[in-house]
């Protein structure tokens, strides 16, 4: 039998019984769609925290606790104010390069408002260092910290928030119950509020001498250096080193590139992306012993129908292709319009989520792959038994 | 002139040759169908089957058409044994042969009837336009020229026997087995299908093979072949 005549037998039968094969192929829809779907989220929220990293430009150090195992889980850490001195005084070349910080989540209060917001306790260098822009009032200064002065600069949100149709320069505020004044509000950074990173519209920025006796800690969570260039990214990182092997253990701590920082966050989020991959998955194999099932159905109430063709000349080869070709139609006919709403999905959710979404090629292939090798898979079962029932059986079977 | 031959030296269209076939139920119960059964058919022959239900017509007829094969004996097509032949083949041999007219017409209720008449050659190479053209020209020749389109739910009991034997007869196979083809159909209807299979049978030198309770019918056939409890009673042609 040619592979056209099959076809047309194989879409006959499926339009004979309308109803089950549309109900049979919704299964593999589903799966297929919601493989297009959750890959793209993943996708998206990949492409947008690297693209978060990249924006801090390519020429950032992280200095981070730990001998950069991630899998270790947070190490204690033994960074101190004097060790971003130590750096500074190291690195080659002027201008404000070394920044250090300490994070803690605190409530924040003024007259009626609440919230708990990320408090940054920052040397003066960070904004300038991370590239954070001043909106109004004035920035953090060298006296603030060395002073211990209870001043505040807040994220644009956290301003708006806290302060609602109002000026927040002067005012003040409570930070973990302690009065702080507020000096300064940044510019907005936009982009922020996806469940996937830390709105950095939403931070508040202290000195880092008062955060630490807020947070009770003589510590920093992490430092920052600015390489003079990209090229030079090396240099300044093995110097960066020898400054703190004076102070520290080598697995104390560990000098970071942001390329080193999104390989690993990009190789977590592919691990998160294939898990709901996976996950998704799954519902495509439950559509797929769905096609299995209805084809035995069909095998069976089309018995003497096999019987006949094998009596007419049909070969083993000749039923089981028929039947698998069906089951692939199924299949593949549910993947193509599952692959069509998952990325109208996917464009919904990008448009009106604060969740992005990003269709990628790879995961159109996969859905269409698979939902065609779902049905060779699933549809093999049947379409064997099919071919190898006996004619004369079959003919007999009323 | 070897055993396959034929008087003319071409070889026998078909022969069984101590024909034994066993149905085995379940672990150690079997059921004895045919027990040694022994005959030919020639080309252009007409020969009748009968026998009492149960006698083993029905086994007999799909081992001579190749749906089956012989627990011991030998069927032989055109000098082959069967039993040496794979399924792949046996389903050929079945497609360009053999006709098969059935009690109950099998027909596809979903096909026309041009569409079940074309169902033999879809497993044979040919491109769809001769195929339509020699599935209308056979139902033409069964009288059915002007039902073509109808579903056979649409049809008369006779009416559809006819649109299968013209199934059976659009391969031009050199031989055509018919189980019981009347049993379903009232005498006058079944009168005229038998004409139908023997006018085929006369002019296309096509071999015909029927099964038949009816005596009448039996004693149209050149040759008859009685069956009791799975062998050939006496009085049988061979
Ligand atoms: N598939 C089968 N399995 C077991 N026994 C069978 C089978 N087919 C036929 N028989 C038995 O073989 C004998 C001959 O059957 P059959 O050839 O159908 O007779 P007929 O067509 O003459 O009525 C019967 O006893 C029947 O019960
Ligand atoms: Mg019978």
């Amino acid at each position: 039998m040619s592979a056209r005549e099959a076809f047309r037998v194989a879409m006959q039968a499926l339009l004979a019984n309308r109803l089950r094969s549309a109900l049979t192929t919704l299964g593999v829809l589903i799966g297929v769609m919601s493989v297009v779907l959750l890959v793209a989220i993943g996708q998206g929220a990949r492409s947008e925290i690297t693209g978060a990293i990249e924006g801090l430009g390519s020429n950032l150090l992280f200095v981070l606790p730990g001998d950069g195992d991630f899998g270790g889980g947070p190490r204690r850490s033994s960074f101190v104010l004097d060790d971003v001195e130590r750096i500074d005084r190291e690195l080659l070349g002027g201008g404000t390069r070394v920044a250090g910080y300490t994070i803690g989540s605190e409530a924040l209060q003024a007259d009626g408002e609440r919230l708990t917001a990320t408090v940054l306790a920052v040397t003066a260098s960070y904004p300038a260092v991370l590239s954070r822009e001043l909106a109004r009032g004035q920035g953090l200064t060298e006296s603030d910290v060395v002073t211990s002065r209870r001043v505040a600069v807040l994220g644009a949100t956290t301003a708006e928030t806290l302060f609602p149709g109002q000026d927040p320069i002067g005012r003040t505020m409570a930070i973990g119950g302690v009065r702080y004044r507020v000096i300064g509000v940044l510019a907005r950074v936009g982009g922020g509020g996806s469940p996937f990173g830390p709105d950095q519209d939403r931070n508040v920025l202290v000195p880092i001498t008062a955060g630490q006796r807020l947070f009770g800690t003589d510590r920093l969570d992490a430092i920052f250096v600015r390489a003079a260039a990209t090229q030079t990214v090396d240099e300044d990182r093995a110097v960066v080193r020898r400054a703190l092997e004076q102070r520290l253990d080598t697995e104390e701590f560990s000098v970071i590139s942001q390329d080193e920082i999104i390989g690993v966050v990009g190789d977590i989020l592919q691990i998160l992306t294939l898990v709901l991959a996976a996950i998704a998955g799954i519902s495509l194999l439950v559509g797929g012993v769905g096609v299995s099932n209805i084809m035995l159905v069909s095998v069976s109430e089309r018995t003497r129908e096999i019987g006949l063709r094998k009596a007419l000349g049909a070969r083993t080869r000749d039923i089981t292709g028929q039947f698998l070709l069906e089951a692939i139609v199924l299949t593949g006919l549910g993947g193509a319009i599952g692959l069509v709403l998952g990325i109208a999905g996917a464009e919904l959710v990008a448009a009106f989520a604060p969740v992005p979404a990003e269709v990628t090629g790879w995961s159109i292939a996969l859905a269409l792959g698979v939902s065609v090798a779902v049905g060779l898979v699933f549809g093999v079962l049947p379409a064997r038994r099919a071919g190898q029932l006996d004619p004369v059986a079959a003919l007999r079977r009323d | 002139m070897s055993v396959d031959d034929g008087p003319d030296g071409t070889p026998v269209l078909l022969e069984a040759i101590d024909v034994v076939r066993t149905y085995r139920l379940g672990r150690d119960v079997e059921v004895p169908a045919l027990r040694g059964v022994s005959f030919r058919v020639d080309h252009g022959d007409y020969v009748a089957i009968v026998g009492s239900s149960g006698s083993g017509k029905s086994t007999l007829l799909n081992l001579l058409g190749v749906l089956d094969r012989p627990t011991s004996g030998q069927v032989r097509y055109d000098g082959r044994d069967v039993r040496e032949l794979p399924d792949a083949e046996l389903a050929r041999l079945r497609n360009q042969r053999i006709g098969f007219v059935f009690q109950s017409f099998h027909l596809l209720p979903r096909l026309t009837a041009l569409d079940n008449v074309i169902l033999p050659l879809v497993y044979r190479p040919g491109s769809k336009r001769e195929r339509r053209q020699r599935a209308e020209a056979a139902l033409a020749s069964v009288g059915l020229a002007d039902r073509m389109a109808h579903r056979p739910g649409e049809l008369s009991g006779g009416q559809q026997q006819r649109v299968a034997i013209a199934r059976a007869l659009v391969t031009e196979p050199a031989l055509v087995l018919a189980d019981e083809p009347t049993g379903n159909l009232d005498t006058t209807t079944g009168e005229d299908i038998m004409s139908l299979l023997e006018s085929i049978q006369a002019e296309q030198d096509t071999a015909l093979v029927v099964i038949t309770h009816e005596p009448d019918i039996a004693h149209r056939a050149a040759r008859t072949i009685e069956l009791r409890d799975g062998v050939m009673a006496d009085g049988s042609s061979p």
